[in-house]
C-alpha cells in the first residue's frame, strides 16, 4: 500500500505546502487506488476525467508563488447527490443515468475554488432513501472491512472510499443519518453540520428541512478542514445561516492539544443506549463512558423522552418532502423518458418513465408521502410529525442548558450483512432510530470511531451531538476524544482496516 | 359543439339573484422571477422573447435547484395589499401546491395557502353612471407563474388530438399575486359591469403603484369570473362556475351575462349546475366546459421546506403605507374634474382603460383634449385594426413627442396622423419620421408664397372676391397649395397668407 494514500488530509496539507508533495503524485495514488480496489469495492458511480489535469494546474499555481487554500491539491470524492457540472450527476438512480447538470452545487464550486481535486462521484442508495446502498440503481457497495457488510447508507460509497483509501476526504449528505451511519460501519468520521451551515443549492433534494451535506474523513482535523472548505453562507440556499463562521480546523487542533476532557460536561441519552443497541456496541460504549470519565469529564444521564417518536415522524416528514421534491423526474426537461406502445398520452409517459425510472424504496416513499399528505390524513400524520420534530427539539434543548455534548452509540449494530435486511424495510428504518434525533432537532452530530466490536471485529462508532450552530464545539471535543482513544487502544481504528481483496 | 341555450336576461334576473366573485392574477414587473434572478419577461416590453430564454435551473425546475424569495416583489405584494384595504400578515409562509403538469417544472406551484400575505380587504369601484360599489377582498396571495403549452398538429390547439407540446419555461416563476374577492351579492342586472369595472379598478391600482404593466393582451392581468344563481328568497348560494381567463374588460361583462342567462335556463328547466371551469370563447361569446372542479381537489399542500416564512415588519408596512398613490376611484374624480370632460366623455375613456395612458401623458405636459383626441381617437383606430390596446402600439412619451412637433407649428393633424401611423408600423420616433419622410410643414413662407401665385395665376378671380368680402374664397386656392405642397403646409398660414396678398395687391 502506497504511503501516499494511507496520509491524513492534515498531513497532505503541509507536504503540498512544504512542497515535499505534489498534488499530481498524490492524484495517481489514489486514482492508482481506486484502479485495483474498485472492483471489490464499487465506491464510485462515475470517476473524474480531468483529476491529473486540475491537480497539475494546482501543482503550477502553487509554483507560481500563489497563496492557495490548506486542502489545495487534496483529492476529495463527491456523493452522487451534488450536482457536477464536469461528472453525470444520478443521486444513485436509473432515472438521472447519463444526466450531467449545468451547474454546480455550490459546495462543489467551493471544492473547486479551494483548489481540491474532484476524483469522482460516489455510491448511494438511491435519492438516498437506505441505510445500506443496496439500494443504488446501479450496483451494490462493499464495505472494505468485510465485503460480505453493508457499508452503511445513503452515503456508503463516500464511507467506503475514505476507508479504504482511494480518497482522504469525501462529502457525504445526511438526512436522517447518511453521513454517520455509513462512517460508523466503516471506522471513519463523519459529521452532519447544523442544519442550514453548508449550502444546499444543487444537492439534489430528498427532505428540504432535514438534509444536509458534511465532511466524511480518517480523522476529526480533516473533517473540520474540509467542514472550513465547504461550509458558510450561500445566497442561493434560503435556509442557509448567515452568521460569521467559526474555523473548525482551529476547534479541531485545540481539541487535539488539549490534555483531558476536565470541566467538560456530557450527557449520555438514556433513550439512545438501552433496548436495541447491541452488546458488542453497548460495550464498547460503556469502555468509552469510562474513559471520557476518567480524564475528567463531567458525565451524567440525559433524557430525551420524544425520541421514542423519532422514528415514525421521520418516516412521514420525510416521504412528504420527497413525495414533492421527486415529482420533477417526469421525463419532461431532462433524464430518462419511457414511451410507452401506442398512442400515450403525456400522463402516459411520465407513469411509464416514474415507474420504469425509480426504484423499489423510492416507490415506497412516495407513496408513503403522498397519502401522509393527502386531505384530511395531513393533520394526523404530517402534522403529527411536525409536532413531534418540535418536542424533539425541546427535548435537546432542556437537555444542552445540563450538558456541553450528548453522546451515543452511533448505531445500534455494526454493520449488518448485505441482503439482510432488504425484505425488511421496517428493520432497515429501525436502524436510524440514533441519528435520527439530530436531524429532526437540526442540530450538529459526528460520528468517530470508538473501537472495534468484540462479537465480529467490524468498527462500533460514537456519535456526539453539539447545540445547534455549535459545530466547532463537535470538532474541538471529537479531537480530544480521538486522542484518547488513539492514546488507549495504540491506534486509530481506521488505520486497522483490512487489505482490500 | 352544440349551443346551449339561455335564458332572457331580464327574465333571468327575476328569476335568480346572481352571485359573483373574481380571482384577477397580476403579473409583477420585478426585474427578476419570484424565485430565482432568473429576467422576469413580464416587465419587459418586448413581446416576442425568444422560447426558454429566461430561464435559470430552478425555472427549468432541475435537480438541486433551490428557490429564493424576492425581496422586491414580497414589497410590491404588501403595497398592493395596502391599496386593496386588506391587512398585512406578519409573518405569511408558502406552501407547495402539488400537482403534474408539463408546464410546472417542479410539479408543484409554489404558493401561498392557508398563510397569505395579506387578507380582509375591501375596494372602492365605480359603476358606469357613478354608483360607488364595495367589493370585499378574501385575500391576496403570492405565487409564480406556470409556463406556456403550445400544442402542435391538432386542429384546436389544444393538448387534445396534438401531435406533440411545446413548452416554453420563459414565464415559469414569474411573480404573482392572485386577488380573491369573497362573494359579492346583491350586484343584479350589473354583476357584469361590476365585474368590468372591478378589474379595471384594480388595472388603474397596480399601475398607479407601478408594480405591474397590467397589459391584459399579455396576460399580465388575467381574471378568472366565478358566478352562481340563486333562486329569489334563496339563502344558501348556488353552485357555482369559475370561467377561467377572460381577459378584456368587455369580454368579463359578457362572461357573466352569458353565464347568468346559461344557469339560468338550466335551472329553470330543473337542470342542476356542474362545478367546473369553463372556457370563454372571444369570437363566439360563449363558454364552453373545462375540467369539473370540485372544493375537495387535493393538491397536497404542506409548507414549503426551502423557504422560511416571509416576514412584514411594521416599520416595512407602515414605510410602504406611506407611499402609496390615491386609490383609483378618488383618481378618477379627481381627473374628471381636472380635466373637464363630460361624463359620457370621461366614462368613455374609463371603459377603453385609458385611464392610465391618458394620466400619463397629461402628466407630462400634454393638454387634457390633445391627450384624448390621441388616445381616443386615431391610436384607438390602430389598436383597435391591430386586435390590441392602444397602450401596447404607443407610450405617453410617443404622444407627447407628436403633440409638441403639433404645438411648435411644425406638423398639422393631418401629417401628424402619418406619422402615428409610421410610429405604430415601427419606423422611428416622430422626430425621426419626420426627418425620415421629409414630412414637416413648409413654414418658409417664400415657397407658399410661389405656390399661391402659381395657384393664383391659374384663378385670378379669387383675389376680387376676397376683397369684395368674400373671405371663404381663399379656400381654392388653399386646396391647391396643400396639393401642391403634398399637404406640409399650414392651412391658416396660406389662408393668412392669401389674404394679406389681396389686400397688399389692392
Amino acid at each position: 500500500m502506497s504511503e501516499l494514500i494511507s496520509m491524513r488530509a492534515s498531513a497532505a496539507s503541509k507536504a503540498l505546502q512544504d512542497g515535499s508533495l505534489s498534488s499530481v503524485e498524490l492524484t495517481q495514488a489514489h486514482l492508482d487506488r481506486m484502479d485495483a480496489t474498485e472492483g471489490a469495492l464499487g465506491a464510485f458511480l462515475a470517476r473524474s476525467a480531468t483529476a491529473l489535469e486540475t491537480a497539475a494546474a494546482i501543482d503550477q499555481r502553487r509554483a507560481a508563488g500563489e497563496s492557495l487554500s490548506p486542502l489545495a491539491g487534496v483529492p476529495i470524492a463527491i456523493k452522487d447527490v451534488l450536482c457536477t457540472k464536469d461528472m453525470v450527476t444520478t443521486a444513485g438512480s436509473r432515472i438521472l443515468e447519463g444526466w450531467t447538470p449545468p451547474y454546480d452545487a455550490t459546495v462543489v464550486s467551493k471544492l473547486r475554488e479551494a483548489g481540491m481535486v474532484a476524483l469522482g462521484k460516489t455510491n448511494m442508495d438511491e435519492f438516498a432513501m437506505g441505510s445500506s446502498t443496496e439500494h443504488s440503481g446501479y450496483h451494490p457497495t462493499h464495505n472494505p472491512w468485510d465485503p460480505t457488510v453493508a457499508p452503511g447508507g445513503s452515503g456508503g460509497g463516500s464511507a467506503a472510499a475514505v476507508a479504504a483509501k482511494q480518497a482522504p476526504l469525501a462529502v457525504g449528505s445526511d438526512t436522517g443519518g447518511s453521513i454517520r451511519q455509513p462512517a460508523s460501519f466503516t471506522g471513519t468520521v463523519g459529521v452532519k453540520p447544523t442544519y442550514g451551515g453548508v449550502s444546499r443549492y444543487g444537492v439534489i433534494a430528498l427532505a428540504s428541512s432535514l438534509d444536509q451535506v458534511g465532511p466524511v474523513s480518517r480523522t476529526v482535523l480533516d473533517s473540520a478542514l474540509l467542514h472550513d472548505v465547504m461550509g458558510g453562507h450561500d445566497p442561493r440556499d434560503a435556509t442557509s445561516i448567515p452568521t460569521p463562521w467559526v474555523s473548525m480546523a482551529a476547534a479541531a487542533e485545540r481539541g487535539a492539544r488539549a490534555d483531558n476532557l476536565t470541566g467538560v460536561r456530557v450527557g449520555v441519552v438514556r433513550e439512545l443506549v438501552g433496548e436495541g443497541i447491541s452488546p458488542a456496541v453497548r460495550q464498547r460504549f460503556d469502555e468509552a463512558v469510562e474513559l471520557l470519565t476518567q480524564q475528567g469529564a463531567e458525565v451524567v444521564e440525559v433524557n430525551l423522552p420524544h425520541c421514542e417518536y423519532a422514528v415514525a415522524a421521520y418516516y412521514l416528514i420525510l416521504p412528504a418532502e420527497a413525495s414533492s421534491n421527486l415529482a420533477k423526474f417526469d421525463s419532461v426537461r431532462f433524464g430518462l423518458r419511457v414511451t410507452p406502445e401506442g398512442n400515450p398520452t403525456v400522463e402516459d409517459v411520465m407513469s411509464a418513465t416514474r415507474d420504469t425510472g425509480f426504484g423499489d424504496e423510492v416507490k415506497r416513499r412516495i407513496i408513503l408521502g403522498t397519502y401522509a399528505l393527502s386531505a384530511g390524513y395531513y393533520d394526523a400524520y404530517y402534522g403529527s410529525a411536525q409536532k413531534v420534530r418540535t418536542l424533539i427539539q425541546q427535548d435537546f434543548a432542556q437537555a444542552f442548558e445540563k450538558v456541553d455534548v450528548v453522546i451515543s452509540p452511533s448505531t445500534p449494530t455494526t454493520a449488518f450483512p448485505l441482503g439482510a435486511k432488504m425484505e425488511d424495510p421496517l428493520a432497515m428504518w429501525a436502524g436510524d432510530v440514533t441519528t435520527i434525533p439530530v436531524n429532526l432537532a437540526g442540530i450538529p452530530g459526528m460520528s468517530l470511531p470508538m473501537g472495534l466490536s468484540a462479537e465480529d471485529g467490524l468498527p462500533v462508532g460514537l456519535q456526539l451531538m453539539a447545540p445547534a450552530y455549535q459545530d466547532a464545539r463537535l470538532y474541538e471535543v471529537g479531537a480530544t476524544i480521538e486522542r484518547l482513544f488513539e492514546e488507549r487502544d495504540g491506534y486509530l481504528v481506521s488505520e486497522r482496516v483490512p487489505e482490500v481483496k | 359543439m352544440a349551443q346551449p341555450e339561455l335564458m332572457d336576461f331580464d327574465q333571468a334576473l327575476e328569476m335568480f339573484e346572481p352571485v359573483v366573485g373574481f380571482e384577477v392574477h397580476v403579473e409583477l414587473s420585478t426585474a427578476t422571477k419570484m424565485f430565482s434572478d432568473a429576467p422576469n419577461p413580464a416587465a419587459m416590453d418586448e413581446v416576442n422573447i425568444a422560447p426558454n430564454t429566461c430561464i435559470t435551473p430552478l425555472c427549468l425546475g432541475l435537480p438541486g435547484s433551490l428557490p429564493v424569495v424576492n425581496k422586491m416583489a414580497v414589497e410590491y405584494s404588501i403595497s398592493l395589499g395596502l391599496a386593496l384595504g386588506c391587512d398585512i400578515a406578519p409573518v405569511s409562509r408558502f406552501a407547495r401546491k402539488n400537482y403534474y403538469y408539463p408546464d410546472l417544472a417542479k410539479n408543484y406551484q409554489i404558493s401561498q395557502y392557508d398563510e397569505p400575505i395579506a387578507f380582509e380587504g375591501s375596494v372602492s369601484v365605480e359603476l358606469d353612471d357613478g354608483t360607488l360599489i364595495d367589493v370585499p377582498i378574501e385575500r391576496a396571495h403570492m405565487e409564480e407563474d406556470a409556463g406556456k403549452l403550445t400544442h402542435v398538429g391538432g386542429a384546436t390547439g389544444r393538448i387534445q388530438g396534438a401531435e406533440y407540446s411545446l413548452v416554453d419555461y420563459n414565464r415559469a416563476g414569474v411573480p404573482l399575486v392572485e386577488i380573491v374577492t369573497k362573494p359579492i351579492e346583491g350586484s343584479e342586472h350589473r354583476a357584469g359591469e361590476l365585474g368590468r369595472a372591478y378589474v379595471s379598478t384594480i388595472r388603474d391600482m397596480v399601475r398607479s403603484l407601478g408594480i405591474s404593466h397590467a397589459r391584459m393582451e399579455r396576460g399580465n392581468l388575467r381574471c378568472d369570473a366565478n358566478v352562481s344563481l340563486r333562486p329569489r328568497g334563496s339563502a344558501a348560494y348556488g353552485t357555482r362556475t369559475e370561467t377561467k381567463n377572460v381577459n378584456s374588460f368587455r369580454s368579463i361583462e359578457r362572461a357573466v351575462r352569458y353565464e347568468i342567462q346559461r344557469q339560468a335556463h338550466i335551472l329553470g328547466s330543473g337542470g342542476t349546475i356542474t362545478q367546473e371551469t369553463r372556457h370563454w370563447h372571444e369570437d363566439t361569446g360563449v363558454t364552453s366546459p373545462g375540467r369539473p372542479k370540485s372544493d375537495a381537489d387535493d393538491y397536497r399542500y404542506f409548507p414549503e421546506p426551502d423557504l422560511l416564512p416571509v416576514e412584514a415588519t411594521s416599520e416595512l408596512v407602515e414605510s410602504l403605507r406611506a407611499q402609496l398613490p390615491e386609490q383609483p376611484v378618488e383618481m378618477r374624480r379627481r381627473l374628471r374634474a381636472e380635466w373637464g370632460f363630460s361624463d359620457v366623455d370621461f366614462q368613455a375613456i374609463v371603459n377603453a382603460g385609458l385611464l392610465g395612458e391618458m394620466h400619463e401623458t397629461v402628466s407630462l405636459g400634454v393638454t387634457a383634449t390633445a391627450a384624448r383626441k390621441w388616445w381616443m381617437g386615431e391610436l384607438s383606430r390602430l389598436a383597435n385594426d391591430q386586435g390590441v390596446e392602444p397602450g401596447v402600439i404607443a407610450t405617453a412619451e410617443d404622444v407627447k413627442a407628436l403633440q409638441t412637433l403639433v404645438d411648435d407649428g411644425r406638423l398639422t393633424d393631418t401629417l401628424a396622423r402619418e406619422v402615428l401611423g409610421a410610429m405604430v408600423a415601427g419606423e422611428g420616433t416622430p422626430e425621426e419620421i419626420v426627418a425620415a419622410r421629409g414630412l414637416e410643414v413648409v413654414s418658409d413662407d417664400g415657397a407658399l408664397l410661389a405656390a399661391i401665385d402659381e395657384a393664383l395665376a391659374a384663378q385670378p378671380d379669387v383675389l376680387g372676391k376676397i376683397r369684395e368680402g368674400k373671405t371663404q374664397a381663399a379656400g381654392a386656392i388653399i386646396g391647391a397649395v396643400m396639393k401642391a405642397m403634398r399637404g406640409q403646409a399650414d392651412a391658416a398660414r396660406v389662408q393668412a397668407l392669401v389674404i394679406e396678398r389681396a389686400q397688399t395687391d389692392a
